[in-house]
């Protein structure tokens, strides 16, 4: 008998479960096809200038620096304004993500942008994010051909433009989005949800900044 | 890893007289309290979202069968395999084979329990494949040769000198005049090593926190962004998870997620949620080629069932042990095993057996702040009361006691004689109590009293005192 069998005989009769069969599965077929909300924290539940709110002060809470432009075509400036704010090197890591690559990159005369994977080498990465969510100030982003994972987590310092519309209240809505766009039951390789840059308190508790992830966090909230 | 929980006893003694422990062990009393606190106050819904999270183990767990075949189908859907292990030497076997098979030569680690619960380090590292831990804290009792003392804090038993006189040891291709006084510098350093690690590993190695039914995806969550790196960069990724740790939907995920973090480390979400499913698709330009799930069994189905089912509801969040007074005396270590504190106390002798690990459910006061701070209500104190009755059906408890215990209940089953005897005792033990109300002694329980005196009763007994109580209310009432 396979593990598989053993296993699953051994669960099925410690739940006594062979009359009730039709039963049971008709109850996980019904709950799978319509899952049940849940609890909702009601703070995440205002208006959209409600929500745009929380979500910077819930990420800036988490270490996490924010800039809000108008229109997407003033992401590559604001990008630029930080590089020099933090003393780094114009160079930038990003995905051919077509919202990206849309904006004026070479307005900025003296910046390098590198499409596709990250190999590690590079200091300061450029996403776009999926969806925001106001109740924890965190930014959804889903890998793709043109959203590479590795942007996210390799570089020093990681950017992530978002839209005021994207940012809903909480994180059911966030992922039942994730669930329209590509299909109930279906998903892309990975979802990521990022709330501040990465940190570690295994050292006698003290909370330090820049584990193995990005030392920085840097949202751009594109209004309008 | 060898099992120490017979030696609880020792143990405990040791860690009471151990300085630099008893040191780090007052993080764990001042930080996590506190924080769990802030963020659980900031949540108005927080304890309908316990209900909540309680429920959803439950149903899954009473439809478990059918929401595994519901995940396994969905994983190999979307291009991953599910492997069945019922026992710890079979899941390290399949992790075995899916490493040759990959011609593996390092594997890297995100920070899982279940894998600790099999000794998979060892294992690889026996059969000539290099584990690296990338987690700090694991990545710090690694070099030290240690395990975990803590579920979600591994290196929580170390201060930073012995944490610097470690990577001196291990990295001495490194300057000896730097300076790793700070422990900045030491998570620098560490964040160097592992860098390398990451990008030559051929294998990633990760526990889940929890697995989708609906989606066939799994959920890790860190603050680190290490368990991220473990998984997309390696061509293989290999998910170790236990069965219980299926829900339903990612909307049932997402109500567990909301009390694990604030119960865990007081965050209001960790810094990353990330929810895995396959390997990289076809235009991907990163993410494995290969992606792997372990479902353990290893005693769980055993559980299911039985009084200890609800158990399989921890999510692992070591609430129950940050704000435990046993725990907090004698650290993870003492407990002998993987898992440590109130969780332990009920998990390992499920797990070992109650004849190896019966020194755990005795060791606790009831305070019952566990069961108070658990997010899924699991009701530890309970099944520590259920392990020690089996103790003493199988008679695995010493003589003494088990006489002491006979002893007490044919009295506790005849309650003329118990109020009669209570009323010769309590009185005599009033008067030995004397002015100070303390007794320094007493007979056959000079364990007790060698450390602490005992509070001495009132002179009158329990049973008295409430006649007396209730005759007054009637009074009142009148």
């Amino acid at each position: 008998m396979s593990g598989r069998d053993a296993i699953l005989g051994r669960v099925r009769r410690a739940l006594g479960a062979d009359s009730d069969d039709a039963m049971r599965l008709q109850a996980v077929e019904k709950r799978l096809a319509r899952p049940p909300k849940g609890v909702i924290p009601a703070r995440g539940q205002g208006s959209a200038a409600e929500k745009l709110h929380l979500f910077c002060t819930e990420a800036e809470a988490v270490h996490a620096t924010l800039v809000k432009v108008r229109g997407p075509e003033g992401v590559p400036a604001a990008v630029a304004a930080y590089l020099r704010a933090k003393n780094l090197p114009a160079e930038l890591r990003m995905g051919s993500d077509r919202r990206l690559k849309a904006m004026p990159w070479q307005r900025q005369r003296s910046l390098t942008v590198r499409y596709g994977a990250s190999d590690g080498d590079d200091l300061t990465g450029v996403s776009h994010a999926f969806a925001g969510i106001a109740e924890t100030g965190s930014v959804v982003l889903h890998s793709g051909a043109d959203n590479p994972t590795t942007v996210n987590f390799l570089p020093e310092h990681h950017i992530v433009v978002i839209e005021a519309k994207d940012i809903v209240g909480d994180l059911e809505t966030a992922l039942g989005r994730v669930r329209r766009k590509f299909g109930r039951g279906e998903m892309p390789r990975t979802v990521n949800m990022i709330t501040g840059p990465s940190r570690s308190a295994d050292i006698e508790q003290r909370l330090l900044l820049g584990a193995h992830g990005p030392r920085s966090l840097h949202l751009i909230v594109v209004e309008g | 890893m060898q099992i120490g929980s017979p030696a609880f006893k020792q143990n405990a003694h040791d860690a009471l007289g151990d300085v630099q422990l008893q040191k780090a062990l007052g993080n764990v009393r001042r930080g996590f309290i506190d924080k769990r606190k802030k963020a659980t106050d900031r949540l108005p819904e927080f304890d309908a979202l316990r209900d909540e999270a309680k429920r959803i183990k439950d149903h899954t767990l009473s439809h478990l069968d059918f929401y595994l075949e519901a995940y396994e189908r969905k994983v190999t859907a979307s291009g991953g395999r599910v492997h069945w292990a019922e026992t710890a030497e079979d899941a390290r076997n399949i992790v075995l084979d899916i490493c040759q098979a990959a011609r593996a030569r390092s594997v890297t680690k995100g920070k899982s329990m279940i894998t600790e619960e099999i000794a998979l380090n060892d294992f690889l590292a026996e059969n000539g494949i290099r584990p690296v831990e990338t987690d700090l804290g694991e990545y710090i009792i690694q070099l030290r040769g240690e395990h975990p003392s803590h579920i979600i804090a591994p290196a929580v038993h170390l201060n930073k000198e012995q944490v610097e006189m470690d990577f001196r040891r291990v990295h001495d291709h490194l300057p000896v005049a730097r300076d790793l006084s700070e422990p900045e510098a030491l998570l620098n350093e560490a964040r160097m090593v592992l860098r390398k690690e990451y990008v030559t590993a051929d294998v990633g190695i990760t526990g889940a926190n929890f697995l989708v039914a609906e989606t066939g995806s799994s959920i890790i969550v860190t603050n680190e962004g290490n368990g991220d790196l473990t998984q997309a960069l390696p061509k293989v990724h290999v998910v170790v998870a236990s069965i219980e740790k299926v829900v339903p939907t990612l909307e049932d995920a997402s109500q567990i997620l909301r009390v694990l973090a604030r119960s865990a480390t007081g965050q209001e979400t960790s810094v990353y949620t990330t929810v895995s499913t396959g390997p990289r698709r076809k235009g991907d330009p990163d993410g494995p080629e290969e992606y792997h799930v372990i479902l353990l069994d290893n005693g769980r189905s055993s559980m299911l069932g039985t009084e200890f089912q609800d158990m399989l509801r921890c999510i692992r969040c070591g609430a129950c042990m940050n704000h435990c007074p046993v725990y907090h005396a004698v650290g993870g270590h003492a407990y002998g095993w993987v898992y440590p504190g109130p969780m332990g106390a009920v998990l390992t002798p499920s797990l070992i057996g109650v004849d190896k690990a019966g020194h755990l459910p005795n060791a606790s006061t009831f305070c019952g702040r566990c069961e108070e701070v658990c997010p899924m209500r699991i009701p530890l104190p309970r099944m520590m009361r259920n392990w020690r009755e089996r103790e003493f059906e199988r008679r695995l408890n010493p003589a003494a006691q088990r006489f002491g215990l006979r002893f007490w209940a044919f009295f506790a089953r005849r309650p003329r004689l118990y109020k009669l005897g209570a009323g010769l005792v309590i009185p005599f033990l009033a008067a030995l109590g004397g002015r100070k109300r303390r007794l320094g002694w007493l007979p056959l329980a000079g364990g007790w009293t060698r450390h602490r005196e005992m509070p001495a009763p009132e002179s009158r007994t329990f049973m008295q005192q409430w006649r007396d109580r209730e005759t007054l209310k009637q009074d009142a009432g009148r």
